[in-house]
């Protein structure tokens, strides 16, 4: 309790002396606390709840603010989305971007656990340098790399082809998912290897029986981390990828919906909380993972 | 290994064949576990990046393989008012984005760090912006910057009758630039504040209290313990920040796509129009390379700059 107390005042109250601390209840909490994180809530969740209520408003509605509070939506309409899943090859982009996300995903999960494994269990001369390599490919901003990219992804025949996605997100995952599972590695106790060693056990079995069990959250936390990225990634979509049919959905909707100097506000905006779905209810399954793995990446 | 032995019959293992044994050989496991992903890394970071850096000083074209023309883009850049835009914009873009923030981010965070009910599923909705497509989200940004139906002109002109007129966002460059900016801050926040809060929730409180019987006023708790227990992460966190948003890309093509008049160019979509676009993959690639020196300097000044604090007051590393 009294270090709930500290906190809470140490926070809260930036200039007020410490023997006011009784104050800090009531009105002077709801001043400092609950108002800012209230306008906090209701600035970071707006552009959602502007999202979803646009994709629901019929075209009438979303251009009249006069006769409608835009605030709400007087009759809704699934038209948009109608249109979006009919009339266009949503499902198709949608069905491409999870095929990339769950085959890179799987890719870079299956090289870092490898890497991490070598690299904290195995240990040889040089494995930190070999982290820390891996480490600084993870500060090599893709937006550096697309053009020659796209060129190595010419020359290997993959230009257009999903199956280039595949190969290469993981320069962004793998650093990211190897850290993670280090991380995840080292807080499993050697001794249960060495135990296992003692007994007869191959390097392999020690990984396949001991080691990956006990790490199956932080392999979790990579996995689910791995797929958000893949699907929100969007740079590379963009300069891989030509034909309609292949696109993934953030770069079909903004290169196929926007179309024309009037933009469909309704069905961009029904595709953009389709294309935001997956991600969301992924995350609100696996909140706390991405909150460690966040937070544990950067501890790294 | 499974010898055989002589006691008892359990532990009589078949002779493992000579695939189990080569696998069980260290330097030869240690080659296979590495060889996916330093693979793929090589081929697909190394290369390109170093492909990247050959490509700046060539003419070549899309489907037309250059030849060296040594220096000659760079010189170009130089007298190219357009990069120049960019690298201005660029440098705005970041340090305000970044100084936005880390300023709303820690104080979200100092926030989040109180006890109040409801705590875990408000820190859910917070990493929102950051979970979901920010092409997606920068959609929607665009939409509430729309000239004739944003909804913030609505509010400021219909409810609030603050302006007389709409709020022209993306139709003039200084306002669009902000406009982009704010949009990064938003985006940027829920990052920044979780693994900051991560870091407060690390400092010890007997440290507060420490500081209270001591007769620290809150300011000063905050200003010796707080902020600096917190510089190690956030050296780190800003170094991060600063490199994705210095390469940003997204939201700049999703909302203006460098309009209006080219004034919101970030380099990495100037590079975008000039390589790919135009198909000049020469001029694209070099300037592309030409955000690697700011990026290793900032780098530097961010990491170093905040991360010598640390261990010049020697403190544990936690």
């Amino acid at each position: 309790m009294t270090d709930a107390v500290a906190q809470a005042s140490t926070v809260t109250d930036a200039k007020a002396a410490p023997d006011t601390m009784a104050w800090d209840s009531g009105l002077r909490r709801l001043m400092m606390i609950y108002l800012p994180l209230g306008c906090f809530v209701l600035i970071l969740l707006f552009p959602f709840y502007w999202m979803a209520i646009t994709s629901f408003k019929p075209n009438a509605e979303l251009m009249n603010y006069r006769e409608h509070n835009p605030f709400w939506i007087s009759s809704p309409t699934l038209a948009h989305i109608k249109h979006l899943l009919f009339d266009t090859a949503y499902p198709r982009w949608l069905w491409t971007t999870m095929l990339v996300a769950i085959g890179a995903t799987t890719l870079s999960l299956v090289a870092s656990t490898l890497a991490a494994y070598a690299i904290e269990r195995l240990r040889f001369r040089g494995s930190p340098y070999v982290g820390l390599g891996i480490y600084l490919a993870y500060l090599v901003p893709p937006s550096i790399l697309f053009i020659p990219l796209a060129t190595v992804v010419v020359q290997f025949g993959l230009f257009d082809s999903p199956l280039a996605l595949i190969l290469v997100y993981p320069t962004f995952l793998v650093p990211f998912c190897t850290w993670l599972l280090i991380g995840y590695f080292k807080s499993i106790p050697y001794e249960l290897e060495e135990c296992a060693l003692v007994d007869g056990a191959t390097r392999l079995q020690i990984l396949r029986r001991i080691t990956l069990p006990l790490a199956v959250p932080g392999l979790i936390s990579a996995g689910i981390f791995s797929f958000t990225l893949s699907w929100n990634e969007f740079i590379y979509a963009l300069a891989f990828i030509q034909s309609g049919a292949n696109k993934t959905v953030p770069v079909a909707i903004l290169t196929e919906l926007v179309t024309g100097d009037v933009y469909q506000w309704g069905a961009l905006m029904a595709g953009s909380l389709l294309g935001s779905l997956p991600v969301a209810i992924f995350y609100s399954l696996f909140v706390d993972y991405y909150v460690s793995s966040l937070t544990g990446a950067v501890k790294e | 290994m499974s010898v055989t032995t002589l006691s008892s019959p359990t532990l009589i293992h078949r002779q493992p064949n000579w695939l189990v044994r080569l696998f069980d050989y260290k330097p030869f496991l240690i080659v296979m576990c590495l060889a996916p992903a330093i693979g793929l890394l090589t081929v697909f970071l190394t290369y390109p990046l170093g492909l990247g850096i050959w490509l700046a000083f060539t003419d070549t074209t899309i489907g037309r393989k250059g030849e060296f023309i040594g220096l000659e883009n760079f010189q170009y850049l130089l007298t190219d008012s357009l990069w120049w835009n960019a690298v201005f914009y660029s440098v705005v873009y970041t340090g305000i984005a970044t100084f936005g923030k880390f300023a709303l981010g820690f104080w979200l965070a100092l926030l989040l760090n109180n006890h109040f009910p409801f705590k875990s599923l408000l820190r859910a909705i917070i990493l929102l912006p950051w979970i979901v497509p920010t092409v997606l989200s920068a959609l929607a940004f665009w939409w509430i910057y729309d000239p004739q139906f944003s909804i913030i002109s609505y509010l400021l002109v219909d409810v609030l009758h603050w302006k007389s007129s709409n709020v022209d966002f993306l139709g003039s460059p200084w306002p669009a630039r902000f406009s982009l900016i704010a949009a990064n801050i938003w985006r940027g926040i829920p990052f920044v504040a979780i693994s900051l809060l991560a870091g407060l929730q690390t400092i010890s409180p007997s440290l507060y209290e420490a500081a209270m019987l001591d007769g620290a006023s809150a300011w000063q708790r905050f200003r010796y313990i707080t902020f600096p227990m917190m510089m190690p992460i956030l050296a780190i966190v800003m170094t991060f920040s600063i490199i994705f948003t210095f390469t940003d890309f997204q939201l700049v093509y999703a909302i203006t796509r460098g309009g209006p008049g080219n004034s919101t160019h970030l380099l990495a979509t100037l590079a975008f129009q000039r390589g790919i676009a135009g198909g000049e993959l020469g001029e694209g690639a070099a300037i592309a390379v030409s955000m690697i020196p700011f990026l290793v300097f900032a780098t530097l000044f961010s990491y170093f700059g905040l991360a010598r604090r640390k261990w010049q007051q020697g403190e544990a590393n936690d």
